[in-house]
Formats: C-alpha cells, structure tokens, sequence
C-alpha cells in the first residue's frame, strides 16, 4: 500500500526531539522518585499496598492515574472526534460506573481484604479453588487491559516519534515495558503510586489547557463548537446525534447496549482498580479517595468531550483517519494544531506518561495476585514469608512485563481502537468478577460452588464470545483502508454477531452464580459470612496502616 | 509486618453476636437502604439513556437551543446526577452509618460482644484472610 507509508512519513507531527525529551524529563522524575519511594519497603504490605498510609485525596489523584488510561485519552477523544456523539458513550459509561465502586463495593473490600481481590472473594469460600479462580480472571482482565496500552503506545510511537519501522516501533515497546518493569521491582506498590499520582496531574492539567484552548477559539460558546464539528463531520454523518458508529443496524444497537452494560459494571470488578483501594489507611479514606476519583475522572471526561469535538472541528476527521494510530491520533494532532511542537510534545509525553504509569499498575496488580493467591495461598498453602511471597511477586512482574512487550509488539500490527479494547477487558472484568463481588458482600447464601460457576463461566463465556466475533475474524474490509479491523484479516470464523460479549456473559455470570450456590450441597459458612459481614460494615480487624 | 492483633482476638461467637445484635441490624439496614434503591436508580437512569441513544436517536437530536440536543444535555445530565449521588452518599454516610460502625468498633475491640464475659484471647481461626 504505497498511500499508506506516504501519509505516514508526512503525518510525523512536531519535532520527535521535543517530544523524546519531555517523555524523557517525566521519565528521570518518576524513577528519582521511585528509588527514593522504595527505600520504605519493607514488607509485603509496602510492596502490595504501599504501607496502606496514602492518604485518601493521594489515592483519588492515584486511581484517577490509573483508570486514566491511553483509552480514555487517546481512544475516547478520537472516537468522539470521528464518530461525535457515539464517542461520549464510553466515557459516561466509565463515570457512572465508579458509583457501583462507591456505593457497593470500595469500603467494604477495603475492610475485609489484605492484598488482592481474591482475600475477600475466598473470605467464607474453600480457598483453594476460589483464590485461583480470582486469580486466572485477575490475569485475564489484566492481559486483555495491557494488550490496550501497548497498542496505544505503537500508535503514538508512530505519530510523535517520527519511527516508522517495524523493529524501532519494536523497540519502543521493549523500551516501555522495561521502564515499567522497573517501576514496579524498585517502587512496589508506593513508587507505582507516585507515578499514577504525577501522571494524573499532569493529564489532568494538559486536557484542561487543551479545553481552554479549543473553548476560546470557539468564544466559550459549545453551541458553536458542535456546529463546527458537524460541519466538518464524515460525509453524512451527524455526529451530534446518537448512531454514527453503532446505529446503522440492529445488531450494532445491541452491540451499543452491550458495551454500556459492560463498562458500566466493569469498573468495579477491575482488579488494579480494587487493588487500589487497600493503599489507605481506612474505608472512611477509601471512600474519600473515590470521591475524589469521581470528580477527577467526571471533569476530565467534560474536558475529552471538548476535546473530541475540538479535534473534530479544528483537525477534521480526514486528517485523523489518515494520521497514523488513526482515531487515536485525534489528541495529538489537536495539540500540534492548537499549540505547535511545545504543546504536542507535552501531549505525547502525557500520553507516554499515561501509558506507562497504568501497565505498571497492571503489572503490580497481576504479580500480587498471582504471588499472593496462587503461590502463597494455594502451592504453599499459606506456608510461606512474606519475603519469599514479594520475591515470586518480583518475578512474576518480570515475566508479565516481557509477556506484555511480546504483546505490545503483536498490538502494533493490528491497529485495533484502543478505547474498545480496554471495553473488552471491562466485559470480563463486569463478568468474571463483579458477580462473586456482590453475591459474596451481600448474600448469605452463596457458596465455593457458586462463585466457581460464575468466574469460570463468565470469564469463559467472555472469552469463547470474543473469539467467535468480528473482533477476531470476519468484520467487513473497510474500503478505506482495505483492511478488515479484525485481528485476522482473510479469514472468517465468526458466529457471535456482537463485538462486546457483555449482554450475554454479565447476566449468564450472574445466572451461575446463583444457580451454583442453590444446587451446591455446600453448607454456606454462618461463621465466615457474620465475620464478613461484621467487618466489612464496621471496619473491625481491618488491615491497619504500617508505621514507619 | 505490623500483624493486626485485634483480628485475631474476635471469636466467631462475638461475631455472630455482633451481627446479631439489633444495632448492627440497624447500621446494615441503613446502608442498605440506601446503597441498594440508589443503585437500582442510577444503572436504570444510566440504561434509559443508553437505550434512548440507540433506539430512540431522533428523539435524543431534538434540537433544544443552537446545536445543543437532548442527547447532549441528558448526556451531560449523567455527569450531573453521578456529581449529585456521590455527595449524597457521602452525606449519609457521615451522618447516618458511620456513627454507628464508629460505635460498633469500639465495643468489639473492648470484647463487649463476647456474651457471657467470654473474652476470645487464643481463638486462631478468626482470621480469614490467609497471608
């Protein structure tokens, strides 16, 4: 395709140099303080909960850091820059949900839990089974989220850095992933916490610079703002009403639907999201921390909704496409058009920032549920230091980080929206997970069985659903590009019709789960389920703070 | 590691008793009658205009004023009503549970829960959370 490799070596924007050295400059921060962080771990409650002493606003800014994502940057203004309002679904869809997180779920694990979302899972289950269960799906849910970030990173890569060739792109990826990698063995949890703390600032003050920007161009006048995206919008398209991307026909309705339903309860079942929580020192400082992410996360979604339709009018959706990373280049391409080399150079090394801060968080996430519940509880049945649990979590971060760059480097090739990746992860996360959550806080009778049913089941169904949809094989060829936006281009094995499986796997998950617990011969644990329940709504026994 | 030694101190006859007790009936009762409606309204408002955007986008690109449409305004109206329910759940919080649990904590680190003055001094099996 020689058009392609045209457009791309003349849509590098700005000066790769500018954008290499304030990456660079975050980079030499971060890692200052990262090192500077670590000489306070100590013990495994440092390096999984940061010593649980963040303060509750630390940790809003933190898991702002972390949900924050290159999909909510990159994906969401994009989509909404290209597509118009279809755009805007996913980032109400990602705000709303945090009320689940804040009414149902955010005190009541940090009252009860330890390390990893499987301590509360398998509170008043057999062990065992449960804690590898929660496990597999804290992988599952974790893999599916970095092979999101390291595509967006090989978008940008292309964009910013001026690389175009396959091994550099390569070679990027390995570089990410090796700075993460560091991250996560140096800082543990508290240095992934200051970085997810600096990039959420950062983030949060580029957007609102950029908002300003596309605000006053526009005199403060949104009306305005939307016309002239409508005027510049895809040939037919009206990207002020709903149906642009989803509403041409039945099936993509229901592929709409899906996908609010599963990022509405995905939230809540996101492992480093939950993860986040124990960081605290209380659930009075848990709950503060959620309401600080809310508000965080709710203003920079108003500032991306600007954003998008600021890109949509001012960069054009033509140039967008044409760009390479495509509907995730919208951003960027805003910046430089906005404010030249500097401001896209701040951009792409928020960006970059974005990225890396969130596959660290996945990172530490994934090692402690798999040292915490597979190694420790489960293959040593609890028999073990703590030191030699941090240790195998040290080495699992390492091989999940080279997993991820071999990832990241397949990603690069497949050019899949990034945005809608992190919605698939959110299907299995709101599948796998957020049932056994709710069921095992708020009903006494469920059991070991019913929890089995509805992880494997939802995480199975999620997983067998994907395979067989166009995401992996038979989407139609855009004539656009020439190209299927499956993962499998010339080959069809599809026969689910929906890109997002969550209509299908959340409410059969949650069916299991229930079916599993009244056809079990489990006696439910009356014990266990008066200690949950004590505990969960009191906060007595809570893991306390570590004092330094 | 500073272990938490409370935790290990609570038997489960105090914790049975503890849920049984009428003012932890009431503080359950308290949060649930407020996490679970509020729940059910916010997915309810949440899928309405989800299912407005899809099935009903004539009636969401009423224009109301300049390029402004109702899908927009509702849109922006989920910000608004998330904004508005954090803050009352966070109210009733304060005023309404933690008093409460605050209460409740206390008297279960003091044992007050472990009915005939039993004191769980040795009880191993309390925790659940295996490191």
């Amino acid at each position: 395709m020689p058009d392609t490799t045209v457009l791309a070596a003349d849509a590098t924007i700005g000066s790769p140099a500018v954008n290499i050295s304030i990456f660079g400059a975050f980079v030499l921060i971060t890692l200052v303080i990262t090192f500077r962080a670590s000489r306070n771990n100590k013990s495994a409650a440092d390096y999984y909960a940061a010593g649980r002493n963040i303060s509750g606003t630390q940790n809003g800014l933190a898991i702002a850091g972390d949900y924050l994502s290159a999909a909510s940057f990159l994906g969401i203004a994009g989509a909404i820059a290209v597509y118009g309002y279809d755009g805007f679904l996913y980032s109400i869809g990602f705000l709303v949900a945090w009320l689940v997180a804040l009414l149902l779920v955010a005190e009541l694990m940090r009252n009860t839990a330890r390390y990893t979302m499987a301590d509360v899972l398998a509170f008043r289950m057999r062990q065992g089974p449960v804690r590898t269960a929660a496990a597999i799906s804290t992988l599952a849910v974790s893999l599916f989220y970095l092979l999101a970030q390291m595509a967006g990173a090989g978008g940008l890569v292309t964009l910013l850095l001026g690389v175009t060739g396959e091994a550099a792109q390569a070679l990027v990826v390995v570089l990410v992933g090796a700075l993460m990698i560091i991250y996560v063995l140096v800082g543990g949890m508290r240095g992934t916490t200051y970085v997810q703390i600096i990039k959420a600032t950062l983030l949060i003050a580029g957007a609102l610079v950029m908002t300003l920007w596309v605000l006053t161009e526009f005199g403060f006048n949104l009306s305005s703002l939307l016309g002239d995206a409508q005027s510049v919008a895809v040939e037919g398209r009206d990207v002020l009403a709903p149906g642009a991307q989803y509403g041409a026909t039945g099936t993509s309705k229901l592929d709409f639907v899906s996908l609010g339903l599963a990022l509405v309860l995905g939230t809540a079942g996101l492992p480093h999201v939950l993860m986040r929580f124990y960081t605290v020192p209380t659930a009075k400082d848990a709950r503060r921390s959620v309401v600080w992410a809310i508000w965080l996360i709710g203003v920079f979604y108003l500032f991306s909704l600007v954003i998008g339709y600021g890109a949509g009018a001012l960069v054009g959706p033509e140039r967008i496409l044409g760009a390479p990373g495509a509907v995730n280049s919208a951003a960027p391409l805003l910046a430089f058009e906005l404010g030249g080399t500097i401001l896209l150079g701040i951009i792409a090394g928020v960006a970059f920032a974005t990225i890396l801060a969130v596959v660290a968080g996945l990172t530490i996430t994934a090692s402690a549920s798999f040292a915490h519940d597979v190694y420790a509880s489960v293959i040593k049945k609890g028999q073990v230091s703590p030191n030699g649990e941090v240790k195998v979590a040290r080495i699992t971060a390492i091989v999940i980080g080279a997993i991820s760059i071999g990832l990241g480097i397949l990603a690069l090739q497949a050019g899949l929206n990034i945005a809608f990746l992190v919605a698939l992860a959110f299907a299995v996360a709101a599948s796998a997970n957020l049932p056994t959550i709710l069921y095992t806080l708020f009903w006494k009778r469920f059991t070991t069985q019913g929890a089995l049913w509805s992880m494997y089941g939802g995480l199975i169904a999620c997983i067998v659903l994907i395979v067989f949809s166009p995401v992996v094989s038979g989407a139609p060829v855009n004539p656009a590009t020439g190209l299927s936006p499956s993962l499998f281009q010339d080959v069809d094995f599809h026969w689910f019709p929906l890109n997002n499986p969550g209509i299908v796997s959340i409410p059969l998950s949650f069916f299991l789960g229930w079916l599993g617990s009244i056809l079990s011969k489990e006696k439910p644990d009356l014990d266990k389920n008066a200690e949950l329940e004590v505990r969960s709504l009191t906060g007595i026994g809570a893991e306390k703070a570590v004092q330094h | 590691m500073t272990e938490p030694a409370e935790r290990r101190l609570l038997t489960p006859e105090e914790y049975r008793q503890a849920q049984d007790s009428p003012e932890f009936t009431e503080l359950r009762r308290r949060f649930r009658r407020f996490a679970f409606p509020m729940t059910v309204a916010f997915l309810a408002w949440y899928l309405l205009y989800v299912l407005l955007s899809t099935y009903a986008p004539d009636f969401m690109s009423t224009q109301v004023f300049g390029n402004v449409n109702l899908g927009v305004l509702l849109g922006l109206g989920q910000f608004v009503s998330t904004f508005v329910i954090t803050h009352l759940y966070v109210a009733h919080a304060n005023r309404r549970t933690d008093p409460i649990a605050d209460e409740m904590r206390e008297r279960l680190e003091s044992h007050q829960y472990a009915g005939s003055g039993r004191t769980g001094t040795d009880i191993s099996k309390g925790g659940a959370t295996r490191a």
